[in-house]
């Protein structure tokens, strides 16, 4: 009879750890991985390269002239630069830029303790900011009253017109999203039968026609002499119909509860309200933070579509330069610009979503 | 876990049945469930309820406290009859609490936020109030060292107790149990069952749904045997299990006891 002696650990040998593991194990695993390896590899090769050439090495950055570029083989940042301004601000008056710096500055400033773990009430300050917020925001930009001098929705644009369209969406949408999805769910017929439609119609016609109508048909049945401001229906436009999205993003995640859930609260006496507000929504959106997110994404860069109704967001207001006789032919080095602050906004969206996720994870399945 | 404060519960004219249904009709579509249902429950009763599959037995008590609406026929809980009005439906809630077999805990919440959920929000008791009750509700089914853990991190034989005592947090009068047991691996149903029983002693009216027959001869008052959406017999438990009457109890209990 043998005595079992236990076996030491023993370090993985070197041909399956590190990164000559990886490789062998990821991308030369069979022949057609390897040449589908070696082919990617050569395409990389041909695309990367250059295009850090372009965007960076070869670039011209400093000048304020077209002239400054006439020698670069690359991009031509001066174009941007010498716009900056505009690309942010829109037509806002110059002196008044400020304004818009302390809105965005004062929202950066409120949020910052919602972030931080120790601070308690963070439902309070979440309350205030989408309560106050868009007053004070609403005051910053518009003026008129304060000893600020007014300026018109339709000198408001670039970037900070975009993330107000895109907020004051994101803002609407998901109350509104909530109460569509419950609506629809309901067992009250014409409660259901009008959140039918509602959705329906709405995610049955493209945003470009809610804008149109919103902006040339919806005067036509409006009493003659309503002034009805562009840039609000333009928001009313986009929020009910990114609603109507999130509705339906949102009934899947109540439709994946379980019904044992919806009878413990009712068992223990709590309202349709309550339940819903306590037991049933907090999981029901967590589960569905990914399609949430998504939404709001698309609803960002959906935004872009009022440039057909005469409003310059980011985008309209860096092609509308493009026709600047003086800058012509620089519309690769906007577009890019645009591109990449795009991407700026929605990959943080999707990384906090991520991170959400990972947060309000509390370790179950059910 | 005794009556303490049930200052809110409607006084009652004269008896003590707290639970009367009285010729209960139910259908599922054209599924006839509850045929002529008639029971009494007297406060502090505890009766254990059993049957076939399907015979309608979790119907029956999720009638109770309207989880199921009923056709026809009465119900009245506590002095207050269950009808279509929210007031009367929102006033038996309160009184009644129940225990599921899936345990039904709300992953999202901690233990001892499930517990205090209903009592901060129904009751309007305050959190730090409500924090104690649970507290001490939760060192009554053992296991006060959980309240910081989510459900997820539980055993189920730990998150049916937990569901107890959630249930208990509101104070009821009355406490509906459907199969608590029957999701449990074996070695997690004895902790459940002393719980019940340790719950049965203290004098809490109880309706038990479940197949521990050892349970029902310990605590029960009364058996009811359900078969076909009817009530086939009904006795107290030495004599329901040594001399069953009809023969599709006795069919029934020679199944079970088999096992
Ligand atoms: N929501 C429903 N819709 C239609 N039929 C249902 C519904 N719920 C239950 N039933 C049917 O009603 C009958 C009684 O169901 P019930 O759940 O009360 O049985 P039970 O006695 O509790 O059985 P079990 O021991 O399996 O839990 C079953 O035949 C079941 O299929
Ligand atoms: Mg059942």
């Amino acid at each position: 009879m043998s005595v079992h002696t236990p076996h030491p650990d023993l370090p993985p040998p070197a041909n399956i750890v590190g990164v000559i593991g990886w490789s062998r194990s990821n991308l030369f695993s069979t022949p057609l991985n390897t040449a589908l390896s070696l082919f990617a590899l050569y395409l990389i090769y041909l695309i990367v390269p250059p295009m850090i050439n372009w965007i960076f090495l070869d670039a011209t950055w400093v000048g304020d002239t077209r002239e400054a570029c006439a020698s670069g083989t690359g991009a031509c940042w001066v174009f941007v630069k010498v716009r900056i301004n505009q690309f942010m601000y829109g037509f806002f008056p110059e002196a008044e830029y400020w304004r818009i710096n302390l809105a965005f500055g004062l929202l950066v400033v409120l949020a910052i303790p919602l972030f931080i773990k120790r601070f308690k009430h963070k439902g309070r300050l979440a309350a205030f900011i989408l309560i106050f917020y868009p007053i004070i925001t609403f005051q910053l930009f518009s003026g008129g009253n304060f000893g600020l001098t007014h300026v018109e929705t339709s000198k408001w644009g670039g970037l900070s017109l975009t993330l107000i369209l895109a907020g004051v969406g994101i803002v609407a949408s998901l109350p509104l999203g909530i109460v569509l999805a419950l609506g629809r769910r309901s067992k009250m017929p014409i409660v259901k039968s009008v959140c039918v439609v509602f959705i329906e119609f709405w995610r049955g016609v493209p945003l470009i026609t809610v804008l149109f109508m919103s902006s040339v048909m919806l005067p036509l049945f409006l009493p003659e002499g309503t002034n009805f401001d562009k840039l609000l229906r333009a928001m009313i436009g986009i929020a009910l119909f990114q609603s109507a999205y999130m509705a339906e993003v949102i009934r899947g995640g109540l439709a994946a509860i379980p019904k044992g859930q919806y009878e413990a609260a009712e068992a223990l006496g709590l309202s349709f309200w309550k339940s819903m507000g306590l037991i049933i929504l907090p999981q029901a959106l967590k589960l569905v933070i990914p399609g949430i997110v998504n939404t709001f994404i698309a609803l960002f860069k959906d935004t872009t579509l009022v440039l057909i109704i005469g409003l310059f967001d980011l985008l309209a207001i860096i092609q509308q330069a493009f026709a600047d006789p003086d800058w012509l032919g620089y519309s690769i080095e906007g577009y890019v610009f645009a591109a990449s602050i795009f991407w700026i906004f929605c990959f943080s969206m999707s990384r906090y979503s991520m991170s959400l996720e990972k947060k309000l994870n509390t370790g179950h399945a059910r | 876990m005794s009556n303490t404060d049930n200052a809110s519960s409607p006084s009652h004219a004269s008896d003590d049945v707290t639970i009367q249904l009285r010729g209960v009709h139910k259908w599922y579509g054209q599924f006839h469930v509850l045929k002529d249902i008639n029971l009494e429950v007297k406060r502090g009763e505890r009766i254990v309820i059993c049957g076939p599959s399907g015979s309608g037995k979790s119907t029956m008590i999720r009638c109770i406290n309207r989880l199921e609406e009923h056709q026809q026929g009465q119900i009245i809980v506590d002095g207050t009859e269950l009808t279509d009005d929210v007031k009367h439906i929102d006033q038996v809630r309160k009184e009644v609490g129940m225990v599921f077999q899936h345990f039904n805990l709300f992953p999202h919440l901690t233990v001892l936020e499930n517990c205090c959920l209903a009592p901060i929000w129904v009751r309007k008791m305050p959190r730090k109030e409500a924090e104690g009750v649970a507290m001490r509700y939760l060192e009554k089914v053992k296991i006060p060292e959980q309240a910081k853990k989510y459900p997820g991190q539980l055993s189920g034989g730990q998150q049916q107790r937990v569901a107890i005592a959630r249930s208990l947090c509101m104070n009821p009068n009355i406490m509906l149990f459907d199969e608590p047991t029957s999701a449990l691996d074996p070695e997690m149903i004895k902790e459940v069952l002393d719980t019940m029983i340790e719950l049965a002693e203290s004098g809490m009216t109880m309706l038990c749904v479940t197949h521990e027959m050892g349970f029902a001869k310990t605590v029960a008052n009364r058996v009811i045997f359900m078969d076909g959406g009817e009530i086939i017999e009904e006795n107290e438990p030495h004599e329901f299990f040594n001399n069953p009457q009809s023969d599709r109890t006795q069919l029934f209990l020679s199944q079970i006891l088999q096992h």
